[in-house]
């Protein structure tokens, strides 16, 4: 394996544990209106994700970093060309965090509701947005041969060779995200809160999967149908193969779990499923960082986006040692707080 | 006036000038926290360990706005610097991945421990969560700066085959000369900023006669770390600052003077308003031959004046650089006859009863957030037109095809939004302050731990 090809795993492995990590936190902002109804109930459920959201969320900017240095050209092309729905994900995420953050500053319940009402909507905005920009990465952009686009907000809604970030492809990808997270937020909520939260959240989590698998049937041959890479890159590297295959037992495996009540097997199960997607979406879109719409061969691709030879190697000496401690106190953190989370108001407060 | 770069350059401006308002507070009060914390664990005195929980709760707040208007930051340079991204990835990709992977993880994890986390740890890993957070947010700043620095001082890079630059040495990057000044002197900065917010606060509580033995601890800590930090901003630190401008920049340090024509024995310009069109000093306040002594210790030696450079290669907003760097250097000085004041006083016993120092000392909290952000537009302003010093043009370096309706488009939404957040952080400053420090007891518990 070469270092670039190292480089495209570690730069997507950033972004699919970040789905991963960060996703359960949309998922829980998505279905909280409906899972949490009163304050001690969104209290609680803003209690399950209050010690880790922080640090799930840096797994974005940390990959964008890396995509930085790893594929310099990609990350300019791509962050200018996603100009307007970057813009839009900066504000949701800004107004996402501001609303954990304060929500709970005042007891004034209009207050409280104006927050739970952002946070549920931000939530549902960044997982639909983040969506339809995986979807974008999927049917390609029109890339310029100086390698930059720019791309409206829409234009006919069909990905045509001047497609918009938004046409019927990249909206079903938006939908299947925030369902899969919808989902996920579920699954998570189910172990850490018990009584009324957790049995909604296992409704939720119970009648989404099936939404999922629907989606995901309607979603495969679209898929396929608007970018015809995929295929030709399974066929010709039909190991891949175990990735997709990886993604479906998941699958069949979170909803198993789910419908016998193994609330940690499902959740997991989960994450495996949004990472084994998210490998098979990589593995098909290799060596391609941002595909083309008009002539493939302006595409973006590893070879040629990355940056030398030495500040690649050199990145990997300090990422191996820097994830490695990351990975080490993040996983002490989940350790310490496992387990059910628990309901004492009116305790000494932080925030 | 309308071109899209006007706006990429107007929106960096407002967004970075409005972030760095939130670091700095929380950089100086993780320093702060850290000691109390350390001098609660190892003498077992209840009272730093509740003004720490204080500290930590308005740590929390700034924290949180420093996030999220932290991450535009990193997407801008993408998303309005495109050709400069481009340019420059191979070098600035090394620091800013580096200051995801080793700081903002260790701060924001260890921040959740340190909210969440009373009741499930002990002492000790209470106060190593502290220093976690202090290594995490100084890394941070450490890296960032280390960015700045290479953007100020270009140093171990090559230039490839397509003419973007490539580091060649991630340990000449890190060890940057620049950097060392640069670093030292925004790192005390942030200790003046955070250390007068907490002097401010204790000296409000002691005019108005509340939360009297927390107000005490505040002034304590806050006006001996002011005096330290203020002095140390002046010597060595901004002296060394300065003399690496006026070594490797002349122009910028020409221009910091208003000194436009080269001249043995150089004045020092204390107050007076830059003529552009005939290129002096209206009403000049000089100190005589000052500025040759303390760039070269020598009352005759020369200075480069800005007409002896080329006038594309002089910063184009010469007279706003002009005032931001006498109105940070002029700040700088007030501060440290002040703070030095206030601790004679506390050495003399009489601190908490001098209510004119003890007014001076609260009014005087938002300046070092103006001095500072007065030192970055000095820093930034005065590397243009460069964008990469005396490497690559700020003109060449935005987004291709970001066109100057959607800049503006933007830069709307963020003016917007971030008139909301200041407004709310005041509001939620004051609202913490006024709950004041006691947990315990207090009339009015009036938050519970969420979120």
């Amino acid at each position: 394996m070469s270092i670039d090809m190292l480089w495209f795993v570690i730069v997507v492995m950033m972004f699919a544990v970040y789905a991963v990590l960060d996703g359960f936190d949309f998922g829980t902002g998505i279905i909280y209106m409906f899972v949490a109804r009163t304050d001690e109930e969104r209290q609680l459920v803003l209690k399950a994700i209050g010690p880790v959201w922080k640090g799930n969320e840096v797994w974005l900017v940390a990959g964008g970093g890396l995509l930085l240095l790893a594929f310099p050209k990609a990350f300019a092309a791509g962050f200018s060309g996603f100009y307007l729905a970057l813009n839009l994900v900066l504000w949701f995420l800004i107004m996402r965090g501001l609303s954990i953050a304060l929500r709970s500053h005042l007891r004034n319940p209009l207050w409280r509701t104006f927050w739970d009402a952002i946070f549920a909507a931000a939530s549902f905005l960044l997982a639909a947005v983040f969506g339809v920009a995986l979807g974008n990465i999927i049917r390609g952009v029109p890339l310029a041969p100086d390698g930059y686009f720019f791309a409206a907000l829409w234009t006919t809604f069909t990905p045509g060779p001047i497609p918009g970030i938004l046409d019927w492809f990249t909206v079903l990808v938006g939908v299947l995200a925030v369902a899969i997270l919808a989902v996920h937020g579920a699954n998570y909520l189910a172990i850490k809160t018990d009584a009324a939260v957790r049995s909604r959240a296992s409704q939720i989590a119970e009648g989404g999967t099936w939404a999922v698998v629907l989606l995901a049937i309607i979603a495969i041959p679209a898929f396929l149908f608007v970018q015809p890479a995929l295929q030709h890159r399974y066929d010709e590297h039909p190991v891949g193969l175990f990735l997709p295959l990886t993604a479906a037992c998941a699958l069949f495996t979170a909803w198993y779990c789910r419908r016998s009540r193994r609330d940690g097997a499902a959740f997991l199960s989960w994450s495996l499923f949004i990472l084994g997607s998210l490998g098979s979406v990589a593995w098909g879109l290799f060596p391609n960082l941002l595909m083309a719409t008009e002539d493939p061969s302006y595409s973006l691709t590893i070879y040629n986006s990355a940056a030398s030879s030495y500040g690649l190697h050199v990145g990997l000496v300090w990422f191996g040692l820097g994830i490695s401690l990351v990975i080490g106190y993040t996983i002490w953190v989940y350790v310490s707080f496992r387990g059910k989370v628990e309901r004492v108001l009116f305790e000494a407060p932080y925030e | 006036m309308t071109s899209a770069l006007f706006y990429d350059r107007l929106q960096f401006a407002v967004t970075v000038i409005f972030h760095y308002l939130f670091p700095q507070l929380t950089m100086g009060l993780a320093a702060l926290i850290f000691y109390m914390k350390s001098r609660a664990y190892w003498t077992h005195d209840a009272r730093y360990d509740e003004a720490a929980h204080f500290w930590t709760k308005i740590f929390a707040l700034s924290f949180a706005f420093g996030v999220v208007t932290g991450i535009p930051m990193e997407f801008q340079f993408g998303m309005n610097w495109a050709k400069f991204s481009t340019f420059a990835g191979g070098v600035i990709g090394q620091t800013l991945a580096m200051e995801g992977v080793f700081a903002f993880f260790l701060e924001s994890t260890f921040l959740g421990v340190l909210l969440f986390g009373k009741k499930k740890f002990g002492p000790f890993v209470q106060w190593m969560t502290t220093l976690m957070l202090f290594l995490g947010s100084w890394l941070s700043g450490l890296f960032i700066l280390a960015t700045n620095a290479w953007m100020q001082h270009p140093v171990a890079y090559a230039v490839d085959d397509d003419g973007a630059v490539q580091v060649t040495s991630l340990w000449g990057l890190l060890t940057n000369p620049w950097l060392v000044w640069q670093f030292t002197h925004t790192m005390t900065a942030a200790v003046v900023t955070g250390s007068f917010v907490m002097a401010a606060v204790g000296a409000y509580y002691l005019l108005s006669g509340i939360h009297i033995d927390q107000a005490k601890t505040f002034l304590r800590t806050g006006v001996v770390a002011a005096a330290i930090a203020s002095f140390l901003l002046l010597f060595p630190t901004g002296h060394h600052a300065a003399l690496q401008v006026f070594e490797h920049q002349p122009i910028k340090g020409a221009a910091f003077e208003g000194h436009f024509y080269t001249e043995s024995g150089a004045d020092l310009m204390i107050f007076g308003q830059p003529n552009m069109d005939t290129l002096t000093i209206d009403n000049p306040l000089v100190l005589p031959q000052m500025l040759s002594f303390i760039i070269h210790k020598h009352f005759d030696a020369e200075i480069k004046g800005l007409s002896d450079f080329p006038r594309k290669d002089w910063p184009d907003t010469m007279p706003l650089l002009y005032y931001t760097y006498h109105i940070m250097v002029g700040l700088g000085t007030m501060f440290i006859p002040l703070m030095l004041t206030a601790v004679v006083l506390l050495w003399r016993g009489r601190l908490f009863q001098a209510r004119w120092m003890l007014w001076a000392i609260m009014l005087m909290a938002p300046f070092p957030y103006i001095a500072t952000t007065a030192g970055w537009m000095t820093a930034e302003l005065g590397r243009q037109p460069w964008l990469v010093y005396g490497l690559f043009r700020t003109a060449d370096g935005n987004s291709p095809l970001v066109g100057s309706g959607n800049v503006l488009f933007s830069l709307l939404g963020f003016l917007g939004l971030y008139a909301l957040l200041g407004l709310l952080f005041l509001f939620l400053f004051f609202e913490t302050v006024s709950r004041g420090p006691s947990v315990t007891g207090g009339p009015r518990s009036s938050s519970e731990p969420t979120g």
